[in-house]
């Protein structure tokens, strides 16, 4: 049994093995997103009930969650795959978490620019440096980092060292963006979902949030997997099935 | 027909709060598109470099 499963976890850390197997997985996952996405987003703008005291801006909730949520997962992905890859040498590992960094960003983007938007109704400005804004634009900066860091080293591998290293103390971050609404007064209102408490929210307005949450997570798993499959063809165009899966690409084109 | 709105008027003007509503979903449509479409930026770079290094192992 334990045999079976070290056997199985092996042949998934295998670039040609994942390259094959994440390919249907990626297709399903990218569909199962499209269609929680459009049930999500259509009953966020459409069918929920507008908000007593912010009116219909609050509607940008349905965006601006799930993108902080996926900008935060994927950073700790990122550093969980690090971290992985250092210890155990997984080259797989690496991989992934280098293709997770552009997601990450486009997704900490979102979160930073649909909160500039909806505080402008809300607060009346687009910008404060609070300490829940400041620590999401320092999110951001910490991706930026980690894909310069990439883009700077000669070979390949001593990016992924170094990004693995960067992104593993950035993890202090993460727990002081999601404190920071209770650490320091700020303009950011807590959190809504809680795991301790029932959500205070209508269940019109709590189901699409949490269809939404789920489409940005598969999108997120698919976009992923398919970023991986191509930085695995770069980084392995020695091997020979690499070489024939490029020389097919090639083909097609 | 417009779900919890009259009309498709009342539904793009979202009371009052239309431009901040639809910038951000603008926004979240560009952050999709570029998700979906940067991987065939990379495919084609890809395929691209790998023609060019067959080319130079043949001469």
């Amino acid at each position: 049994m334990w045999q079976t499963l070290v056997r199985w976890f092996h042949k998934w850390t295998s670039p040609k093995w994942f390259y094959t197997l994440s390919k249907p997985l990626s297709f399903w996952l990218g569909w199962a997103a499209t269609l929680l996405l459009v049930t999500a987003l259509v009953w966020g703008l459409m069918f929920a009930p507008i908000e007593r005291l912010q009116g219909n801006s609050y509607r940008i909730i349905f965006l601006h969650v799930p993108a902080a949520f996926l900008s935060q997962a994927i950073y700790a992905a990122i550093a969980v795959m690090g971290l992985i890859g250092l210890v155990w040498r997984i080259k797989l590992s690496f991989y992934a978490a280098k293709q997770c960094i552009p997601v990450g960003i486009s997704m900490a983007v979102l979160a930073l620019a649909t909160g500039a938007i909806w505080g402008k109704p809300t607060w009346g400005t687009w910008w404060e440096w609070d300490a829940r804004l400041t620590s999401m634009l320092v999110l951001l900066l910490l991706y930026l980092g980690l894909w310069a860091l990439h883009n700077a080293m000669e070979r390949p591998e001593s990016g992924d060292r170094a990004a693995a290293i960067l992104a593993l103390v950035g993890v202090v971050n993460l727990p002081i963006i999601k404190f920071s609404v209770e650490w320091w007064n700020t303009l950011h209102q807590p959190a809504t979902l809680k795991i301790t408490e029932p959500p205070p929210m209508h269940p019109m307005m709590l189901t699409p949030l949490l269809l939404s949450i789920l489409g940005f997570f598969l999108a997120t798993a698919a976009w992923v997997l398919i970023r991986t499959r191509l930085e695995i063809l770069e980084r392995e165009r020695k091997a020979n099935w690499a070489r024939e899966e490029l020389n097919q690409m090639g083909k097609v084109e | 027909m417009m779900g919890y709105f009259d009309s498709l008027a009342d539904f793009i003007a979202m009371g009052g709060h239309g431009l901040y509503v639809w910038l951000s979903y603008a926004l979240g449509a560009g952050v999709f598109l570029f998700n979906l479409l940067s991987p065939r930026l990379i495919r084609k770079r890809l395929v691209t470099e790998h023609k060019r290094r067959l080319r130079r192992e043949q001469a």
